[in-house]
């Protein structure tokens, strides 16, 4: 008879699946994976190292290149970290204004979420329709910062600058006419404010729509059911935070248990999970669409009416501007040396954490005294998640692999840092 | 958190750690506590089985090279001349409270720490970083392997000493038609100066 074998696969690192560059030991007995080894640091940058050599100005744009589909949260925990060790205070405006755009990134990962977790799965629709409405939250971070994608919008102290009182339009085109350009405009005519409203009241509706896809789909609950079980014991045990632990039935969300910004004045709810399998942890991102909208909508009638500083006035840590530097001496010599030298953070150690789309992410800063952080330490949630695999995938299927790894929302930027 | 909740709690980790406990701080609203090297996997057990502690998570465990901390900085913290140690994070969900624990590693040539991983299964990465990146040994981890960087890597990269140009670079070689490596070319350089300030400069209180 012959000898029966276990199987070693090699998934990845260039495999529609991994989701960036993980590479997969899997090994198999026929189909089944007796033991999952992931290998990451294919895509390892050193950020932390980097950040020891540069000053803490110039870090904020490397914090968008960490999780590169939620840029601003990563930079939020960031400033966070700087403020509390200078103890400066934000203005309300900028709270508010910090606010509103976590949950408009928030919406813009999940969205890019669903859409390659039902791609993974085979419902190729779901990847189209996410990044219709990716579109639209793309062009508020153009309007609000000049970029699509990374940000530098949060500095220490505030936000670069207030929302903008137009938004970009379109322009005639051999593909759009003038008619056609002139109704693609039409959400575009006011304020940035105007368009994001636009967008909340359209957008449960799109919520909607990706429900009616997937939540009885057959195929998608036969894929997603009961799969990847994790009990809340466990899940704590693993250090899952944000919608893998609340998958798991664990009513945990550091906006609500510790509050930071304006959260705690702001009405939400949080969803949580019953099974703590894939299909939970989907029914509570899904849940969690509209109660960032909700969220969002309570921020754009707070920050219609109450007009205001957007970042600190000490000019020790935040430029003044521009026309004060050209007519003020002191004001000079403050804009020089905040971009020569930068500011110097009191010397002591902090974490400051944030509720990201994906979990806990975190910044445990150490500084002693100097321009540069002494040590930058980022506590990326999926890396404890990614770490989780080996248990979540024993015993299942290959083709569960790629449902697990969806429901874990891998990024590798933040994994590998 | 509010200072009479973290007054409660230094009071019950008093309480708990007994003698293990070397030092206790707050700054920021944040507790910082300090422990021995070979104490580290008892009083995390305890940590976590304590019923008011309940420490059930551990959220962050990372690595930390003081070697150009500053020697002012250091002889106030009682870092004395050890260079290594282990920063823990830990969080319970269930009670809703945060502590920093920092583990000095007593040897500089060879830093050595206890693993927790049979504590906190998270652990196991997190360790597997901070070996990765400072060198410093888990006795007990199951599988003490490099995590983030290549295959075959020599050195500990985020350690002080380490140049952050790196010492090898990859190329692809046409004569040998193989990716090679080989010393580094580029010349390390400092864009902006690092500066200390005297204490008080710019009236940011420390």
């Amino acid at each position: 008879m012959a000898e029966i074998r276990n199987y070693t696969m090699n998934f990845g690192p260039q495999h529609p699946a991994a989701h960036g560059v993980l590479r997969l030991v899997l090994e198999l007995d026929g189909e089944v994976v007796l033991r999952a080894d992931p290998h990451i640091g294919l895509l390892h940058r050193a950020t932390e190292k980097l950040a020891e050599n540069k000053t803490y100005i110039q870090s904020v744009p490397y914090m968008d290149r960490l999780d590169y589909v939620s840029m601003m949260v990563n930079e939020h925990a960031y400033v966070m970290a700087i403020e509390k060790l200078l103890q400066v205070e934000v203005p309300i405006r900028a709270q508010y204004i910090r606010v509103m755009f976590d949950e408009i990134t928030r919406i813009l990962n999940h969205l890019l979420w669903i859409g390659a977790h039902a791609l993974d799965v085979g419902a190729m629709t779901m990847f189209l329709y996410a990044f219709r409405e990716r579109e639209d939250l793309m062009d508020c971070y153009e309007a609000v910062s000049g970029a699509r994608l990374h940000a530098a919008y949060y500095r220490p102290g505030g936000v670069y600058r207030d929302l903008p009182d137009t938004m970009p339009q379109y322009q005639p085109s051999k593909i759009h006419n003038q008619k056609q350009t002139r109704a693609r405009n039409s959400n575009r005519e006011g304020s940035l404010l105007d368009f994001i409203e636009d967008f909340t009241n359209r957008f449960p509706t799109y919520v909607d729509e990706y429900e009616t896809l997937l939540t009885d789909n057959r195929i998608w609950k036969q894929r997603l059911v009961d799969i990847g079980i994790v009990s809340p014991e466990r899940a704590k045990a693993l250090g899952f935070t944000g919608p893998m632990l609340r998958g798991s039935g664990v009513e945990w969300d550091l906006r609500r248990k510790q509050p930071y910004e304006v959260y705690d004045r702001i009405d939400f709810d949080i969803p949580v999970g019953v099974n703590g399998d894939c299909y939970d942890r989907y029914l509570v991102r899904m849940e969690e669409f509209r109660q960032s909208n909700r969220i969002i909508k309570q921020c754009i009638d707070w920050l219609r009416i109450n007009p205001g500083p957007v970042i600190t006035d000490n000019h020790k840590i935040a430029p003044p501007s521009r026309v004060d530097m050209k007519q003020n001496m002191e004001e000079m010599i403050h804009h020089f040396k905040l971009f020569t030298e930068g500011f110097h953070v009191p010397p002591g150690e902090t974490y400051a954490a944030v509720e990201h789309p994906k979990g806990e992410f975190g910044i445990y800063l150490v500084s002693n005294g100097a321009n540069k952080p002494y040590r930058l330490k980022i506590r990326a949630p999926g890396f404890a998640h990614l770490a989780a695999l080996d248990e979540m995938s024993r015993g299942h299927m290959i083709s569960d692999v790629v449902a697990i790894i969806g429901t874990q929302d891998i990024v590798f930027g933040e994994i590998d840092r | 958190m509010h200072t009479t909740h973290l007054e409660n709690l230094a009071e019950s980790l008093r309480g708990a750690l007994g003698d293990k406990l070397i030092g206790i701080q707050v700054r920021h609203g944040e507790l910082t506590i300090n422990v021995h090297a070979e104490d580290i996997f008892t009083a995390s057990e305890m940590l976590r089985d304590d019923p008011i502690l309940a420490f059930d998570t551990l959220i962050d465990l990372c690595g930390i090279d003081y070697l150009m901390y500053g020697d002012d900085l250091s002889e106030k913290n009682n870092f004395k001349s050890r260079r290594f140690a282990v920063i823990y994070h830990l969080l319970s969900v269930d009670r809703n409270h945060r502590l920093r624990i920092r583990v000095l590693a007593e040897n500089n040539d060879f830093p050595v720490v206890d693993s927790v991983t049979d504590i906190w299964p998270v652990a196991n990465w997190f360790e597997r970083e901070a070996f990765d990146l400072y060198g410093v040994v888990f006795t007990g981890h199951p599988d003490l392997r490099r995590i983030l960087t290549d295959y075959g890597f020599i050195g500990n990269p985020f350690r002080k000493d380490f140049p952050i140009t790196g010492h090898v670079e990859m190329r692809y070689d046409a004569e040998q038609k193989r990716v090679i490596y080989q010393p580094v070319t580029i010349e390390p350089r400092e864009i902006t100066p690092l500066v200390i300030r005297e204490e008080n400069y710019g009236d940011c209180e420390s």
